[in-house]
C-alpha cells in the first residue's frame, strides 16, 4: 500500500497524483485555521531538504466543511492527519471525525517540529483520542524520540492501531553568504534522502517493541526503498519529499517494487513484510 | 496540459554571464509565457522552477543564472544528456493587453523572448548590472537597455503613464518600483519552491495581506 507523507500533497491540486496513491493523507488540521508561518519555508540541503510551512490549514470546521466533501469526489481512501496544541485538541478533533464515512484512519501528529508541543506526552495523546474515534488511529512519532521503541509500546498500550514512522527531523541550514539561517522560521523539518536510514531504523525497531501495523516514510524514492522498509517491518509506505521532484513517483515506485519482488521470488509486498528480521536470511535467486 | 518528461539536451550556450539551455521539446506543451517549468537539478534533492524563455519549433530554452548548487548543475549540462522537465505550472500573462510594455531586470527577462513573440516584439525596457550582463538584451527585440546606475524606472518614468500596459520581471525591488509607477502592471514574482504544483506549501508569499503558494496564485500576479 502506498501512501504520500501529510503535508507532502495538494490532492485538490494534482488528483491524478492523489489518485495514483492507496490511500490520501491530508495536510495536517488543527481545531482553528493556520496561516502557517512567515517565508522562507523551504532550504534544499546537501542530502535532504527543509520545510517549516508551520501547519498551514483550513481548521476542522474548513476541512469539514469544504475540503472533505471535495476530497471524496476524488475516489481515494481519506486519512486525516491531526494535530493541536494539546491532547483535548487531538480528542476533539478526533470526535469530529467519527461520524465521516468519508474518513477512512486518523493519524495523530506527534511530532511535528514546527510548532510547538502539546505538553502530554504521545501516549497521553493517544489515550485522550482513543475513546473519540472507532476509526483506525495511527501515531505517526519522531525519531528523535530518546526511547522510540518505549513510545512506540506506549502508544500501543493507549490504543492506537498503528504507526506512522518517522516525521522529520529538526534541522538547520544557514545562508553561504551571511551565515545566518535561511529559514524564516530559523529551523526546520528534514526530509529526504539523508533520513532513510534513520527511519529504516525507527521501524525497524518499532516492529520488534509492537508487532503495531507500520506506515513507513523518510527518504523514499525508489522501489527499492520501498522494499527495505517493507523488510524492516512497515506494512505500508508513504512518498514525501519524492513527492516535490516526481509527481509521477507513486506508479513509478509500484511498478520499481513489482520488480524487486519477482526478482527475489516474493508473491507480493506480504511477503517481504519483516523479513530484515528472520534468522536466515532470504537469499536472492541464482 | 502539464506532464513531465526526460527532455534531451540540445546545447547549453554562454549568453553573457547567463547560459540558455536548449532542451528537445518532446511532448511538454510550452504554455502561456510567464508559466514555468520544474528542471531537474541533476544531483539535487529538488528540482528548480525556471519561466519559458523560447519555444522555437521542436525545442524549449530556458534562460538561466548560476548563483546556487541547482542553477550551477544546470549551467553545466551538456548536449547528450537528458534532464525532466515538468510543466507548464502556474499562471502566465494574460496576454489580451493593448499596447504592451516589457519591462525586465537581470535574469528576469528570461521570458521576455517567448513574450515578446506571442505579443508581436512590443518596445521593452530591460535594465542590468553590467555591460556584460546586457549581452542578454540581445534575445529581446525592440528593447531599450539601461546598465547600472540607471535603473528601468527611469526610462519608465519618462512615458506617459497611461501610454501602455506593463508587463514586468525581475527582482523584487524592481517589481515594486514598477508597482508605484503603473499600478495596472502585471508582475512575475519569483519564491523558492520544492514542487511547483502546489504540494509542499514553500512557496508561500504574502497576497492581498493573505500568504498564498505563488506556484498556484501565481507565478504572474496583477499589481493592484
Amino acid at each position: 500500500m502506498i501512501l504520500n507523507a501529510s503535508g507532502c500533497l495538494d490532492a485538490l491540486e494534482a488528483p491524478e497524483v492523489a489518485r495514483a496513491l492507496d490511500a490520501f493523507v491530508t495536510k495536517t488540521v488543527t481545531p482553528q485555521p493556520r496561516e502557517g508561518n512567515r517565508p522562507v519555508r523551504i532550504a534544499e540541503t546537501e542530502a535532504g531538504m527543509l520545510n517549516s510551512i508551520g501547519l498551514e490549514n483550513p481548521g476542522i470546521d474548513g476541512l469539514l466543511s469544504d475540503k472533505l466533501p471535495r476530497l471524496a469526489e476524488l475516489g481515494v481512501p481519506i486519512w486525516v492527519s491531526v494535530g493541536g496544541f494539546a491532547a483535548s485538541d487531538y480528542a476533539d478533533i478526533c470526535a469530529a471525525l467519527d461520524d465521516r464515512d468519508d474518513v477512512t484512519a486518523i493519524e495523530l501528529n506527534l511530532s511535528c517540529p514546527n510548532v510547538d508541543e502539546a505538553p502530554e506526552s504521545a501516549a497521553e495523546i493517544v489515550a485522550a483520542a482513543r475513546p473519540e474515534t472507532q476509526k483506525q488511529l495511527y501515531a505517526k512519532l519522531s525519531p528523535a524520540a530518546t526511547d522510540l521503541p518505549e513510545t512506540a509500546r506506549a502508544v500501543q498500550a493507549a490504543g492506537a492501531d498503528g504507526l506512522s514512522l518517522v516525521n522529520t527531523m529538526r534541522g538547520l541550514a544557514l545562508d553561504d553568504k551571511t551565515l545566518q539561517p535561511r529559514l524564516g522560521h530559523e529551523l526546520g523539518g528534514y526530509s529526504g534522502p539523508g533520513l532513510k536510514p534513520i527511519a529504516l531504523a525507527a521501524v525497524y525497531q518499532c516492529f520488534r517493541a509492537t508487532g503495531l501495523p507500520i506506515v513507513g516514510m523518510g527518504g523514499i524514492g525508489s522501489g527499492r526503498d520501498a522494499l527495505e522498509f517493507l523488510a524492516a517491518g512497515a506494512t505500508a509506505i508513504a512518498l514525501g519529499t519524492i513527492l516535490f521532484s516526481d509527481p509521477d513517483a507513486p506508479g513509478r515506485v509500484r511498478e520499481e517494487l513489482a520488480e524487486e519482488l519477482a526478482a527475489r521470488g516474493l508473491a507480493g509486498p506480504g511477503d517481504a513484510h519483516g523479513l530484515a528480521h528472520r534468522e536466515e536470511p532470504a537469499v536472492l535467486p541464482e | 496540459m502539464r506532464r513531465r518528461e526526460a527532455l534531451s539536451v540540445l546545447a547549453n550556450e554562454a549568453v553573457g554571464p547567463y547560459a540558455l539551455l536548449r532542451l528537445e521539446r518532446g511532448e511538454v506543451d510550452p504554455g502561456v509565457p510567464g508559466q514555468f517549468f520544474m528542471l531537474e537539478a541533476p544531483g539535487r534533492v529538488l528540482p528548480r522552477p525556471m519561466s519559458l524563455c523560447q519555444a522555437p519549433p521542436g525545442e524549449l530554452t530556458f534562460l538561466l543564472e548560476a548563483v546556487g548548487p541547482g542553477t550551477r548543475a544546470l549551467a553545466a549540462v551538456e548536449p547528450g544528456e537528458a534532464i525532466h522537465v515538468f510543466g507548464p505550472l502556474g499562471n502566465g500573462y494574460r496576454l489580451d493587453v493593448e499596447q504592451p510594455l516589457l519591462v525586465g531586470g537581470g535574469i528576469g527577462i528570461a521570458p521576455f523572448p517567448y513574450l515578446s513573440e506571442r505579443l508581436g516584439s512590443p518596445p521593452a525596457i530591460l535594465g542590468f548590472r553590467s555591460e556584460w550582463h546586457a549581452e542578454a538584451a540581445a534575445l529581446v527585440p525592440n528593447a531599450t537597455v539601461v546598465v547600472e546606475p540607471t535603473l528601468v524606472t527611469e526610462p519608465l518614468r519618462d512615458l506617459a503613464t497611461d501610454c501602455c500596459k506593463v508587463l514586468a520581471c525581475g527582482p523584487e525591488p524592481m517589481l515594486e518600483a514598477v508597482r508605484e509607477l503603473a499600478p495596472d502592471a502585471q508582475l512575475a514574482w519569483e519564491a523558492p519552491m520544492a514542487c511547483g504544483y502546489g504540494a509542499c506549501y514553500g512557496c508561500s508569499v504574502e497576497i492581498d495581506g493573505v500568504l498564498q503558494r505563488l506556484c498556484v496564485a501565481g507565478p504572474v500576479l496583477e499589481a493592484a
